[in-house]
This record gives structure tokens, C-alpha cells and sequence, in this order.
């Protein structure tokens, strides 16, 4: 059994923990830190619901190696709002019907929050592009980009 | 599914590791590795990571013109690099058709063109520029064309001691003009069904020195010998048709992106778009 100590931040807490190696983030972050807002869709990296940040950077979590969070920081969709205010993007998801049934909806969240740091007033083009990959099988794909729109002021 | 795993910090320390357990998988980004391992396709007793060896994610202008990127760099770093962006942006081009942004930040180029699949478009690309890796063991480094290390499907002509280190892409020449096309039957982000990616110097309607392969059209990049042919000999006054020699240049199976005839038929479209993105 090869186990080796992973220290991370996650949503502003430092962590330490145990890890088997063959152990995924998406497993570490749900099972052992009980972040369940990261959701588990295809489990190969195509639908996108498992999206975290992680040192700034968009990537699926069931496919990092949870030994490869050691040193990074991470930031999941329970982190997004603070001291329970939610962010201007959630709250435009809400108001602009960003979503149906959910459970897209943290991975599109974490990745619109990626987007939005990378380009602060998004173009169309822009957002097609960073979010092609965020499947939604409710298909709410206009109230996604209303969304995010109306938390750039754009 | 357990198995040994390793973090070494030195390409030393790597290779000290690998001597001792020759069996040992590679891993660099970590998508393809965890993919294969989820779905029982390998069963690793030692894994060895090189995500701490420093340098590994350098992206270098070498003495020459060329570019030198770091095994562990990954498609997103090349994406974004200033300095591919100048020297080569077709080759951040290409990599920024790679499935999607998440895996673009988390795979690398030297996982890339290690993993040796067929249907991946960074190897395609980096043949037709000529590329080489400089692959490194224990008792040295050397050089290996990517057209000549992508022996097979998800095989490789390196040696069980052997990490790929760095890919070297050498410098364009004034003339020089590449492409890279890709063709997916639902979404950008899928694999492809065909790539071609293109490069030769043209000057005054002459076709040097070009260079075409196809992929996800056989077990390893493509060479489109039979229209490179035609295109030099045809300087000045090209053929209409000389895109339709590449179906006897692949070798296609049936498979979900396609049938092999769609394939071959795609394959020479995709040919023709790329012919006429180097002569524009």
C-alpha cells in the first residue's frame, strides 16, 4: 500500500491528508474533506461537473491524482461564496434561470468563475469557448451565458 | 490497484528509479494515466512522476531559432506562451484543438507524444515540423525524430530506461508556412477523426522541403508521402486532384468516428483544405 501526506488549501483551509496513490482529487475532496458540492458526472474528464479550481487553473477533478493537489490551492464551488453572501455570478445563475435540475451547476459555476478572471467583460466568442466543454443535458445553455453576462455587466 | 509512487526531484533521482524498477509507468499530466488505470487497461506496480523534476516545464527558444518545450509543459503553458505564439503559432494552434481547457491545463506535451495515441493531434503536428525529442537515460541523452519514436499504437521506439526530457521543434524558414486542420464528428472537443497537419517552404510557387501527416488514420502519425511527392514535382502548376493520393498514404480502420472509407474520403478533404492553407 503506497500512502503518502498531501497538504492543500481548500476554500481558504489548509488540509493534510492521507492519500493511497491511486486515490483521484474528486474522491478526496467529496469522501475525506466532505466537500459533496463537486459532483461526479462521466468520471473521464468529457462532462465537466467536477470541475475545480486549482491554483487558479480549471481542471477536471476525477482525473488529478489527488498527489498532485499537494502544495496547490483549491477552490471548489462551496468556496465561492463568502460569509454567505453568494457571488454576482451565482446570484445571476438564479436570476437569469442559469439552470434546471443542478447538477452541472457547480462545474459550470467553477469554470464561469475561472472565465471571469481571465476575461472580466466576456464576449460571446469568449464564453462559447470557456464553457463548450461544461455539458448541461437540460441544455441551459442561453441562461448560462445570460448569466454570466449579467455578472460582467456585459 | 495499488501500486508503489514516486515524486523524484532531479532527472537523476528519476532515472535511479526507473533502473531499479524497469516495469515502472511514466506519469506526467496524469489524464490518459488515469483514465487507463479507472478502466483496467494498466495495472502499475510502480509509478514515477516527474511533476517535481525542476526545468521540466520550461518553454526555451533554443540557439537556432527552435523551440525547446519541457516534457511536463503543458498544452495550456504552450497555448498561452508568448514565445511559441511567435516563433511557432501553429503549434500553439494545434494545441489549443486538444479536447478541452480542463485537459489542456492538466496534460502535457511530453505525456502527449509518450502516451502515443493515434488519434492525439500535438504528435501529428510536431512530425510534420520535424521535431525530434531529446530523450534521456541513464548513461546520456539523444535525439529521436517524433515521426521515428511513434512506432505503433500507444507504443514507442524508447527504451525501458529512456524519459523523454524536452521536444524540439526546429526553426522556420523564411518561407516556411504550417497548418493543422481537424475534423470531429460532434463537438470540438472530441477526438478526431481525421487531423493533417502540413508544413513546406513556398517560394515563388515552388514547394520545398514539405512535410504531411495525418492522424487517427493509422496506428502512428500518417507521412502523406504520395502528395508530398506530388506537390514538389508539381511546382508552378499543381495537379487539381493531388489531396486524393493520400488515401493510399493511411491506413484507416472502422471504428465510432467513422467507417474507414469516411475516414479515407475525409482524410482527402481535410488534405485539400490544408493544401490550400499552405499555397494561400
Amino acid at each position: 500500500m503506497s500512502e503518502h501526506l498531501i497538504r492543500f488549501t481548500v476554500n481558504g483551509v489548509q488540509r493534510e491528508q492521507r492519500v493511497a496513490a491511486q486515490r483521484r482529487l474528486i474522491d478526496v475532496l467529496r469522501d475525506d474533506c466532505g466537500l459533496t458540492g463537486t459532483k461526479e458526472g462521466c468520471s473521464v474528464g468529457i462532462c465537466g461537473a467536477c470541475s475545480v479550481l486549482v491554483d487558479g487553473e480549471v481542471i477536471s477533478s476525477c482525473l488529478l491524482p489527488a498527489t498532485y493537489a499537494d502544495g496547490t490551492t483549491i477552490t471548489t464551488v462551496e468556496g465561492l461564496a463568502q460569509s454567505g453572501e453568494l457571488t454576482p455570478l451565482q446570484d445571476a445563475f438564479i436570476t437569469e434561470g442559469g439552470f434546471q435540475c443542478g447538477i452541472c451547476t457547480p462545474g459550470q459555476l467553477i469554470t464561469a468563475t475561472a472565465l471571469l478572471a481571465a476575461h472580466p467583460r466576456p464576449t460571446d466568442t469568449q464564453i462559447d469557448a470557456w464553457m463548450t466543454s461544461n455539458l448541461c443535458r437540460c441544455t441551459g445553455y442561453h441562461g448560462i451565458r445570460r448569466a454570466i453576462h449579467k455578472a460582467a455587466g456585459t | 490497484m495499488t501500486f508503489s509512487y514516486h515524486e523524484p526531484t532531479t532527472w537523476v533521482a528519476a532515472h535511479e528509479l526507473i533502473a531499479r524498477e524497469p516495469e515502472a509507468t511514466v506519469l506526467a499530466g496524469g489524464t490518459a494515466f488515469m483514465l487507463m488505470l479507472r478502466q483496467g487497461l494498466i495495472r502499475p506496480s510502480s509509478v514515477v512522476s516527474l511533476r517535481r523534476v525542476p526545468e521540466a516545464t520550461a518553454i526555451r527558444a533554443d540557439a537556432h531559432g527552435g523551440l525547446s518545450i519541457g516534457a511536463m509543459a503543458t498544452h495550456t503553458a504552450v497555448v498561452m506562451s508568448p514565445l511559441v505564439r511567435k516563433t511557432w503559432p501553429e503549434f500553439a494552434e494545434a494545441a489549443a484543438k486538444v479536447a478541452t481547457l480542463r485537459i489542456r491545463n492538466q496534460a502535457t506535451i511530453g505525456g502527449s507524444v509518450a502516451h502515443a495515441d493515434p488519434a492525439s493531434d500535438v504528435p501529428v503536428m510536431l512530425a510534420a515540423l520535424g521535431a525530434q525529442a531529446l530523450v534521456r537515460s541513464g548513461a546520456g541523452t539523444r535525439r529521436v525524430p517524433i515521426d521515428e519514436l511513434l512506432v505503433d499504437t500507444f507504443t514507442t521506439s524508447l527504451a525501458a530506461d529512456e524519459l523523454i526530457q524536452s521536444i524540439e521543434i526546429p526553426a522556420r524558414g523564411r518561407y516556411t508556412r504550417a497548418v493543422y486542420l481537424k475534423f470531429t464528428l460532434r463537438s470540438v472537443d472530441d477526438y478526431a477523426t481525421v487531423s493533417v497537419a502540413a508544413r513546406a517552404d513556398i517560394a515563388q510557387g515552388y514547394v520545398n522541403a514539405p512535410r504531411i501527416f495525418l492522424g487517427a488514420v493509422g496506428p502512428r502519425p500518417m507521412r502523406a508521402r504520395s502528395v508530398e511527392s506530388a506537390i514538389v514535382e508539381d511546382s508552378k502548376d499543381p495537379r487539381p486532384d493531388a489531396e486524393a493520393l493520400v488515401r493510399s498514404d493511411i491506413d484507416p480502420i472502422d471504428d465510432i468516428r467513422g467507417s474507414a472509407e469516411y475516414k479515407r474520403e475525409m482524410a482527402r478533404v481535410l488534405t485539400r483544405r490544408a493544401l490550400r492553407a499552405l499555397y494561400a
